[in-house]
């Protein structure tokens, strides 16, 4: 991230600078790029999203008549003969949260240009991103397996079911569509595109590293929502 | 971009100023305006007719395209109402007709209007054909995902009419959709129709997120130099806050849709209580629907103020342009917009006065909702202070901006009625509610979409609509609507209930059965006179008037573009430089009784301006 620098405009910090960029021209925020600001307020909207999905989760387990599972019970992995609860949970959440750590390694190289630990970084990002999306396939194969359905659950209130696949499933989409666009922009990054100037497949328009920091704040989203299920779905 | 820019043209406008021993000296530094901190926007132009009228990244013909398919979709919903007046009116002629057929035509009438036809129209339409124009920006930021935005509104637009087109018909539940009835068997359309309308409906806020994504980031970070946020015009003020609202209350619509989605697939019951049917429990059980209704009124009420705010923000422009005078308390009104859209997410139970909540709440919500009373009505008193001695031109558009502002003083003061919960109860799901909401956001908001017609269908065509059909247009309109919705009050206050197929031998009949005659003849009436408007396109698209530049003599930078109609990049070789508010009308001193915001200080040092 650079420090902008704007012509004619003394950026100054706090509150009073809040108050003195929302009353000057032009831009709002200064110095941000429209791809990131936009990532921001889509982030934002998304948040409403997911906090749609949650408060409906406590409405629905708070005034279920028939008992909710034990989601260490149901969510235990036998280790070595003992059953371990949430082992897979908290396999899965070090490998996200790993990820969103190259995720940001990767950004800062982006932006000195170098282009190959850039690229790295990314695919490792992405790999991370896969694995979990494999974790959570596995993990949700094991609950079919054990008989649990969106319409109904051997272990309690069948709204268990119906909500650990509707959230859980949304939630890995959104990290199914992170893991697309890592691949796309591994390629793109490996490729040159930025330093070449190649113009993107359907905008015409030239790209730029900045693209980079606008994916990694997508996953890094995609990252704090995961914490948030985390904490209502398997730990409440 | 260098600071040069204008310097010929505000020595013209100098020595055409008329001052009192002017040596015409400019002084640069009441003229200043820092140079430019956006880079030039990198357009992609295009190569060919597909390119350029079909999936077009231009923003003016986009906002074109979604015009024209939210006005289709509004004549759709237009004849629904005229099939359930004529049900109404004269049940006699409406054989053809069932209860079923009913039910679907109301829900399809309140959903069509509400979403595919109102919100498109201002936030699409108006939206995207305005904000770069009057923020001074060659095109929205992303143009690319402005296309796809069109068509995944023109796609939910298509999956909402093929519901028409599927077995067991469109969806009948009522535009709430509330759960359980929606997705049982019985309610019309609980097979493909609701499915279809749920699919259109998440499509739709896919489609307009990235609209809204759009309209913001232009708005906060494209504007032309000089532009502040408090020298936009109060129609992007209204446009911008109804996307802030959009881009957070549709996301609890998105989310009912997939809950109620999978409760009709997969038989989940997020909705879903134990249900009896037949002596039969059902396979559903342990799910609220009460959760439902929360989660659409956190969507549904908002959801007026999206409608409402662009309308607001328009006619306020309208009226001041017309009234030659400055806007009343801009200040006031744009913090009356921001407040009223604030507000507007702590107010949604009050549509769920009856579904059994605690008390407690209603009279929480009935509090906020008046409390919403103040800005709006801050907003009226300065609509009418700006015409207080302006000098108004009684033209189609300022007949239209009178006739808002009477039909939403009369919806806003029944609202208030509908706001207190003791008064709310006895009139819920009366033809009172229906009187109310149709005339605060149905017939105020098309008030103002036909003046904002009259009023830009000259920059949009080149042409002058025609002013006598307009008059004919607005009086028949005008009048025809209070017709029809003067007496539902009456007949809400005798307790004729809504949504009724047919009222039986019940006590109303007696007293409603002439006026449900006398509203429904009004309805056809009113219906088909919006037909002139189209006539009136038609007719100067062929033979009008063309259209001189800025031909109402406006301020706000859409009027001063290189081309009429503007072409894609809008303002030529250079960026218009704003040095003003759009509100300079018959300032003191000056020559011509209207200042452009392009016009630098020192071209008018002789006359009284307000620092903007």
């Amino acid at each position: 991230m650079s420090e902008p620098k704007i012509d004619g405009f003394e950026l100054k910090p706090g509150f009073k600078g809040m108050a003195s960029d929302t009353a000057s021209d032009q831009t709002m925020f200064k110095g941000v790029h429209w791809g990131k600001a936009m990532m921001w307020i889509f982030l934002l909207s998304d948040t409403f999203v997911f906090s749609c999905f949650l408060i409906s989760y406590m409405k629905g387990r708070g005034s279920t008549p028939v008992e909710w599972p034990n989601p260490s019970e149901v969510f235990a992995l036998e280790a070595f003969g003992v059953p371990v609860p949430l082992l897979l949970i908290a396999l899965m959440t070090f490998v996200l949260i790993t990820s969103s750590g190259t995720m940001a390694i990767a950004v800062k190289y982006g932006y000195e240009k170098n282009r190959k630990m850039c690229g790295w970084l990314l695919l490792a990002t992405a790999l991370g991103g896969l694995t979990f999306v494999g974790m959570q396939a596995y993990e949700w194969s094991k609950l079919i397996h054990e008989g649990v359905r969106p319409w109904e659950n051997p272990f309690g209130a069948a709204q268990f079911g119906s909500f650990f696949f509707m959230i859980t499933g949304f939630h890995g989409f959104h990290v199914s569509i992170g893991v697309i666009f890592l691949f796309i922009y591994t390629y793109k990054v490996f490729a040159g595109h930025y330093e070449k100037g190649k113009k993107g497949w359907f905008t015409k328009l030239k790209g730029d590293y900045v693209e980079i920091e606008i994916l990694g704040l997508y996953w890094h989203f995609v990252d704090l929502v995961w914490v948030f299920i985390f904490a209502f779905f398997y730990l409440w | 971009m260098s600071d040069e820019y204008d310097n010929n043209k505000s020595y013209q406008a100098q020595s055409s100023e008329v001052m009192d021993g002017s040596t015409g000296s400019v002084n640069p530094d009441i003229d200043y305006v820092r140079p430019s901190e956006v880079g030039e926007q990198e357009l992609y132009h295009p190569h060919s007719f597909i390119e350029k009228w079909v999936f077009c990244q231009d923003a003016k013909v986009i906002g074109v395209q979604y015009f024209l398919t939210a006005v289709f979709t509004g004549v759709v919903g237009l004849i629904l109402s005229w099939l359930m007046r004529l049900q109404l009116g004269f049940p006699e002629l409406a054989g053809f007709m069932t209860a079923e057929h009913y039910y679907q035509f109301v829900t399809m009438h309140g959903m069509i209007m509400v979403v595919y036809f109102l919100t498109a129209l201002f936030l699409g339409g108006f939206g995207n054909y305005l904000i770069p124009l009057m923020v001074g920006a060659r095109d929205m930021v992303f143009p690319y995902v402005n296309m796809l935005s069109f068509w995944m509104f023109f796609v939910a637009v298509a999956v909402l009419m093929a519901s028409f087109f599927v077995p067991g018909g469109p969806t009948g539940a009522g535009w709430t959709l509330y759960p359980p009835q929606t997705i049982l068997e019985g309610t019309p359309g609980a097979g493909m129709g609701i499915l279809l309308m749920l699919i259109s409906l998440s499509l739709f806020v896919i489609g307009f997120t990235m609209g809204g994504l759009n309209y913001m980031i232009t708005i906060l970070q494209a504007r032309t130099r000089g532009m502040t946020l408090m020298r936009m015009p109060l129609t992007v003020w209204g446009i911008f806050t109804a996307t802030v609202l959009a881009m957070l209350a549709f996301p609890a619509l998105l989310v009912s849709a997939i809950m109620m989605t999978l409760d009709k697939v997969l038989q989940t019951s997020f909705f879903m209580p134990t249900i009896l049917k037949a002596g039969e429990v059902l396979e559903y059980g342990g799910g609220s629907p009460i959760l439902f209704q929360h989660l659409f009124w956190f969507f549904g009420h908002p959801e007026v103020y999206i409608v409402a705010l662009p309308a607001f923000g328009i006619v306020s422009d309208l009226i001041s342009v017309h009234a030659r005078k400055n806007i009343f308390g801009y200040r006031m009104m744009v913090w009356a917009i921001v407040g009223i859209g604030a507000l507007s997410f702590f107010v949604w139970a009050h549509h769920m006065y009856v579904s059994g909540m605690n008390p407690w709440f209603g009279f929480f919500f009935a509090t906020t909702t008046l409390i919403i009373a103040v800005p709006t009505a801050m907003k009226v008193y300065n609509w009418i202070l700006t015409l207080w001695r302006g000098n108004i031109r009684i033209n189609v558009v300022m007949l239209w901006c009178l006739g808002f502002i009477v039909t939403f003083v009369n919806g806003g003061i029944t609202g208030i009625f509908l706001g207190n919960v003791s008064v709310d109860v006895p009139l819920s799901d009366t033809y009172f509610v229906i009187a109310h909401f149709h005339m605060v956001m149905g017939i105020a908001p098309l008030m103002v979409i036909m003046g904002a017609v009259y009023h830009w269908f000259p920059l949009v065509a080149g042409k002058m609509l025609d002013e006598g059909l307009g008059k004919w247009h607005f009086w028949i309109t005008f009048l025809g609507a209070y017709s029809i919705y003067f007496p539902m009050h009456y007949l809400g206050f005798i307790g004729v209930p809504r949504r009724y197929f047919e009222m039986y031998d019940s006590p109303y009949m007696t007293s409603a059965v002439g006026m449900n005659e006398f509203i429904s003849i009004a309805a056809f009436i009113v219906g088909a006179a919006q037909f002139i408007l189209i006539l009136n396109i038609i007719k100067t698209l062929k033979t009008g008037k063309k259209a001189e530049q800025n031909p109402w003599k406006a301020n706000s930078l859409e009027w001063y573009t290189s081309t009429v109609p503007p072409e894609h990049g809008n303002f030529g070789d250079r960026l218009p430089v704003v040095h003003r508010w759009p509100y300079d009308f018959s300032v003191p001193g000056a020559k011509e009784d209207y200042i452009p915001q392009t016009t630098a200080p020192s071209e008018v040092i002789h006359t009284e301006v307000e620092k903007t």
